[in-house]
């Protein structure tokens, strides 16, 4: 896999995806190893995402290598009309790995074509992100001890959060069975479901919020964004729905954990914090580890 | 009773190709995709012709000019049902009609106005997900453009 781009969770097949999350397992363990010493890494974000950025300088921090970047397009040569090929291709001969957030959707694509150092997709707009898909998975495995056969609920905006549809097709590999609910507005898009009756794997729809996710084995939350409704109303009537409240886990399951992409609003309520089946801060620390073995792997390094 | 003598709407070519079946609102489209607005060839074009099947159809007659099978594919996007008849001395020695290839790279634009082909000069690049009603998945951004909403760049 050495100088490959990581720009969608499909561009990895199921036994490098074991790989990483193994190599990330040693991370975890031993998280401060000077493997990158030498190393430049570019981190170029195009819009703001601080909990993004800050996990990735972390994992190259550990790994003794240096940044060099920008946080914010406005304090780049972005601002002077500089076309994202030119800039890709300016600091490709500067690192020897870039990654990338952009707004722009298929931009980092783009730049893993342009660039001659690998390429690591931070977020394209609403299109992929898939070092958030592989800390999910890493975040499952761990919490089940297996990817196959589980039950995954996902619940709130399904129609435009691109961690769910990651996340799905992802799992949709280890034979998973899925429950969506979320309101009418938001549902599951057809081309998604499509994919997965093709597949031949079982998944279910729900609009209410209730006891069937006694039968999960995660439960992924999402957020409702208020920008996603054209009416207002409906997003008054739909925000205090979908919140998962502690006393909703009464009756799920012992290996039940709930999980987050972060950050929240008010669809997990702070009572469900203090539950031993909450996972989702646990899971953004996992991040700085799966990252860890992304950048090596795409750099060759065992 | 005396019947009409069949005449050609657009005149006979000694050797080229024909191609017929196509849709009257993409004629344009399928010179543009071709190239044939770019050559010195001999063409002649019939418009807005009777047709049982299309309701109006165009039809291009290029002399001495003969397409590669992935040159003329390209056209399927807008001319499915186009037929190409091979000219040689007046007679057709050959039919052929158009395929979806399975890649279209650079013809169609990307319906998602936030794609990054709409924002710098990249190439399009789709994979064609379905041929019946023509789904094109980008290479780019991964959204979906459909039938309805196919532009020709």
């Amino acid at each position: 896999m050495k100088n490959r781009s990581l720009v969608s969770i499909d561009d990895f097949t199921k036994e490098e995806i074991i790989n990483i999350l193994d190599m990330a397992e040693g991370f975890e363990k031993q998280p401060v190893r000077k493997l990158l010493e030498g190393k430049v890494v570019a981190t170029l974000f195009f819009e703001p995402s601080t909990r993004t950025r800050l996990s990735f300088e972390s994992a190259i921090n550990r790994l003794g290598g240096k940044i060099v970047g920008f946080s914010d397009a406005s304090s780049s040569s972005v601002s002077k009309g500089e076309t994202l090929h030119d800039t890709i291709k300016m600091v490709s001969s500067y690192s020897d790995l870039i990654v990338m957030r952009h707004p722009i959707e298929g931009s980092a694509r783009y730049a893993s074509e342009v660039a001659s150092v690998p390429v690591i997709n931070a977020g394209d707009g609403a299109n992929q992100h898939p070092t958030q898909t592989m800390l999910d998975l890493y975040s499952i495995r761990k919490t089940q001890g297996t990817l196959d056969n589980l039950n995954i609920f996902m619940v709130g905006d399904l129609k435009y959060g691109r961690t769910v549809h990651s996340l799905m097709m992802a799992m949709s590999r280890w034979n998973a069975t899925f429950n969506f609910i979320s309101p009418e507005e938001l549902r599951m898009p057809d081309e998604f479901k499509l994919y997965l009756e093709n597949l031949g794997l079982k998944y279910y729809e729900h609009t209410d919020f209730t006891d069937i996710i006694s039968k999960a084995d995660i439960i992924y939350m999402t957020r409702v964004q208020k920008e996603r409704f054209s009416d207002p109303i409906e997003y008054e009537k739909v925000r205090n729905v979908y919140v998962l409240r502690n006393s909703m886990l009464a009756n799920t399951k012992h290996n039940m954990r709930i999980l987050h992409p972060l950050p929240r609003v008010n669809e997990i309520s702070t009572d469900v914090d203090a539950n031993p089946k909450a996972y989702y801060f646990e899971q953004a620390l996992n991040g700085v580890f799966t990252r860890q073995a992304i950048l090596c792997t795409l750099l060759g390094i065992n | 009773m005396k019947k009409e003598p069949k005449q050609l709407s657009v005149s006979a070519i000694q050797n080229g190709t024909v191609i017929d079946h196509i849709p009257a609102k993409n004629l344009f489209k399928v010179i543009q995709i071709l190239g044939l607005d770019t050559i010195d060839h001999l063409i002649t074009f019939g418009t807005n012709l009777e047709s049982k099947k299309l309701g109006k159809k165009a039809i291009i007659k290029i002399a001495d000019k003969f397409f590669a099978d992935d040159d003329i594919n390209r056209i399927a996007l807008v001319a499915p049902d186009a037929k190409l008849n091979i000219i040689r001395d007046y007679e057709v020695v050959e039919k052929k009609v158009v395929e979806v290839p399975d890649t279209i790279i650079g013809i169609a634009k990307c319906m998602n106005p936030k794609c990054i082909t709409n924002f710098e000069p990249v190439k399009t690049r789709f994979r064609v997900v379905s041929k019946k009603n023509v789904a094109l998945k980008c290479h780019y951004c991964e959204k979906i453009t459909n039938q309805e909403n196919l532009q020709i760049i």
